[in-house]
């Protein structure tokens, strides 16, 4: 009996139309805007100007305060300017934007696994110091500084690292062509963050449909690594979640607010992973990651590698250019990401597809009045009531909201997904959940 | 069954409604709710259209808290007409501070031509989701955004979107200015402003702090911050603060000087009698600009 979660879950049809594409390296765009924010916490104080010369993989952002992470420059070139440049947010936030000279990489960055370094001979201390240094943060798209995590607070006891390979979205294939075409360096990484962590004991978590990654990690693991296991998991979405995942690999349940440290867990993604080996061994800041761009319409779904900062335009140009009929595009998967108001808009650390919509499908169902049939509740995977709280939400019953446990929703979309309504569910809970913060803030000083 | 059975039903059922009575009575004597019989007096005075304008649960929550304090220390009916506050000062015995009546005013001008589409929202239908979500269907992110979340909050039918342009129209005589779809805007868009000698308004309608290049791109007729109505302004009512212009009402003395200085068209005067030589220029001038 394979191993999952409960409550909740829903099977969303996988469309994994690139998962047999190899990964590409994306040619050069021609300018880069690489934003000063890809992380959650404060955003990155430039450090270049106009007019200045960088090369790939030079500092252009400090990280300022704890929870933070430093932005490199993912080209060599000269600085346009630093302005605001419209994200996937839908707002502008400020990035420098590069115009592409050569590609010539900053002098600390060794293009190649420094030889003869055993894993052994990296202290704790300097693989933190590393991840720090090249601005890591969760690749899975919550962009949470990866050294923060690695730092668990005073009193916790981290027994178990999650290395989270389920890529429930459907359509992305990003971290799935990852496993298979980097088990050995996936494999550093993991041990490498195992030490940093001081934890024996890793476990790598890949749902069951994507055997070919479960077959060459399992290869890699008899080969190399001690103390890794993978683990096949049944298919339900949405099992990347965090606190999904830890429910179905080990069966604990993270307390409501709680981080997963409180059950002595922690996860990462296998890209934050394959940028930790990187960042160790050749010193390579975060500045590239795979990106899949798919699309049922698009005549070349496929997995890039490109540079943070490329227009995703560049992206759909690669797979085959815009169809005609396109009504949406997507950054991040059908069921978290977000649509985008221009394909100008750049990818960031935490971009792990640009999912392509014709129109025929992109416009929502009018929604109507609900009929609680509670498929919502037998959806939701933290056992929360989507329909109250919507209609909590439409009331603006902030404190009713707060004590059905508006805060614990974790935005999976798995109510929006099964509502026979069409309900959009998950935008009035996104409101109550920003109304409840607003509350919880000003009562913290008391 | 004989007749005694139903006499002894209603004899014992009028004994039981006797003694409920008598413990109900004693009941309430005891636990008697002493109101303040001022409270049901002021509340006779307010409008009782119970639209939150004032910040208390209705109309009647105003009275209570009005008895309450008694005083009228911020504590005033923004909707009721200008006999109302002095009539409920009467009632407590105090002197009523005098209100200038105001009226709620749209400060976002773009309409569809002017800030032309860009993306298409078809999520739920509120401004307070839309705002949440992205910055709009237009490029200008400070924007009104259409959803008439403040035609929803007004209890007075004041104000509605126009199909046409998108954007939000007041109805003057309707309109209390109870600031009730001030609080509603997520963008702040609305200001509840000086009605102004005889109606007569001159306000910046845009809020649109982005630098002067980036807010035209977005839309035609934004506040570029460029300061000419500042300058031209004799009476030092208009600031130019973080590129967006504003007009003190307090200040203003409805000269109209900025409302032809203004190189977008982005300040609006209201129930003026129309001009006749400048009106042409400016007109010409905004046919003149790309949008």
């Amino acid at each position: 009996m394979l191993k999952t979660f409960t409550p909740g879950g829903i099977h969303p049809p996988a469309d994994k139309l690139s998962s047999r594409e190899a990964t590409v390296p994306l040619p050069l765009p021609e300018r880069v805007a690489i934003p000063l924010s890809q992380h959650i916490g404060v955003p990155a104080t430039p450090l270049v100007k106009k007019g200045d010369r960088v090369k790939a993989g030079q500092l252009i952002g400090e990280a300022v305060g704890p929870i933070s992470a430093n932005v490199h420059s993912s080209v060599s070139g000269t600085v346009l300017d630093i302005e605001a440049v419209v994200d996937a947010s839908g707002y502008a936030r400020p990035a420098v934007v590069i115009r592409v000279e050569g590609d010539e990489w900053d002098a600390s960055v060794s293009r190649q696994e420094s030889p003869g370094r055993h894993l052994s001979a990296f202290s704790r201390e300097e693989i933190l110091a590393a991840i720090q240094a090249a601005g890591i943060v969760g690749m899975g798209g919550a962009t949470f500084p990866t050294r923060v995590k690695l730092s668990p607070p005073p009193g916790s006891e981290p027994g178990l690292l999650i290395i989270n390979g389920v890529e429930c979205e459907p359509f992305l294939t990003a971290d799935h062509r990852l496993m298979i075409e980097k088990s050995r360096e996936l494999l550093i990484g993991t041990r490498f963050l195992m030490k940093a962590l001081g934890v024996e004991q890793a476990v790598i978590g890949i749902e069951n449909n994507k055997p070919d990654a479960l077959a060459g990690m399992r290869e890699a693991v008899m080969k190399h690594a001690l103390g890794i296991e993978v683990c096949p998991l049944k298919v339900k979405y949405p099992q990347g979640g965090e606190k999904q995942l830890i429910r179905a690999i080990t069966g604990r349940r993270v307390p409501p607010g709680a981080l997963p440290i409180s059950v002595g867990v922690v996860v990462h993604n296998v890209g934050t992973v394959y940028a930790a080996y990187e960042a160790i061994t050749m010193h390579k800041p975060l500045v590239e990651r795979v990106v899949t761009v798919t699309g049922k319409s698009l005549s070349r779904p496929g997995n890039y590698l490109c540079r943070v900062g490329t227009p995703v335009a560049c992206l759909i140009e690669a797979a085959g250019g815009l169809p005609g009929d396109t009504g949406k595009v997507i950054a991040g998967g059908p069921m978290m990401g977000k649509a985008l108001t221009s394909t100008a808009v750049v990818v960031t650390k935490g971009t792990s597809g640009v999912l392509v919509i014709p129109e025929s499908e992109a416009r929502r169902q009018p929604a109507r009045d609900c009929i609680r049939c509670t498929k919502c509740v037998k959806a939701c995977p933290m056992g929360l009531e989507p329909y109250l709280l919507m209609t909590l939400g439409e009331y603006r019953q902030t404190e009713a909201l707060e004590r059905a446990r508006v805060m614990d929703c974790i935005e999976c979309g798995s109510c929006n997904f099964t509502c026979p309504a069409h309900r959009p569910l998950l935008d009035i809970i996104r409101l109550g959940k920003s109304r409840v913060g607003q509350l919880m803030k000003t009562r913290k000083p008391s | 069954m004989n007749s005694s059975m139903i006499i002894y039903t209603a004899i014992s059922l009028c004994a039981t409604g006797i003694t409920a009575a008598v413990i109900l009575y004693l009941v309430a004597r005891k636990f008697r709710v002493e109101e303040d019989p001022r409270v049901d007096a002021i509340e006779a005075l307010l409008p009782g259209a119970n639209c939150g304008g004032c910040g208390q649960p209705g109309c009647r929550g105003l009275a209570v808290a009005i008895a309450r304090a008694n005083s009228l220390e911020g504590l005033a009916c923004p909707a009721g007409d200008a006999a109302t506050m002095p009539a409920i000062a009467a009632v407590l015995g105090l002197e009523a501070g005098t209100r200038v009546p105001r009226v709620a005013v749209v400060r976002c001008n773009g309409d569809h031509d002017r800030r032309p589409r860009s993306s298409v929202y078809d999520g739920y239908p509120s401004c307070v989701v839309e705002h949440a979500l992205y910055r709009g269907e237009g490029d200008c992110p400070f924007g009104c955004l259409g959803l008439g979340d403040c035609a929803r909050a007004c209890a007075f039918g004041a104000i509605r979107v126009d199909e046409t342009t998108g954007l939000p129209v007041v109805d003057e005589a309707a309109c209390t200015g109870c600031e009730a779809c001030v609080k509603a805007c997520p963008r702040g868009i609305i200001e509840a402003r000086a009605r102004g000698i005889k109606e007569r308004r001159v306000f910046v309608s845009c809020v649109n702090r982005d630098r002067g290049a980036i807010a035209r791109a977005a839309c035609g007729s934004a506040c570029i911050g460029c300061g000419k109505c500042a300058r031209e302004c004799p009476f030092g009512a208009i600031t130019v603060e973080r590129n967006l212009a504003y007009i003190d009402f307090h200040k203003c003395k409805l000269c109209r000087k900025c409302v032809s200085s203004c190189p977008t068209g982005a300040i609006h005067e209201i129930n003026f009698p129309p001009r006749k030589v400048e009106l042409t220029r400016v007109e010409t001038e905004n046919t003149d600009t790309p949008c």
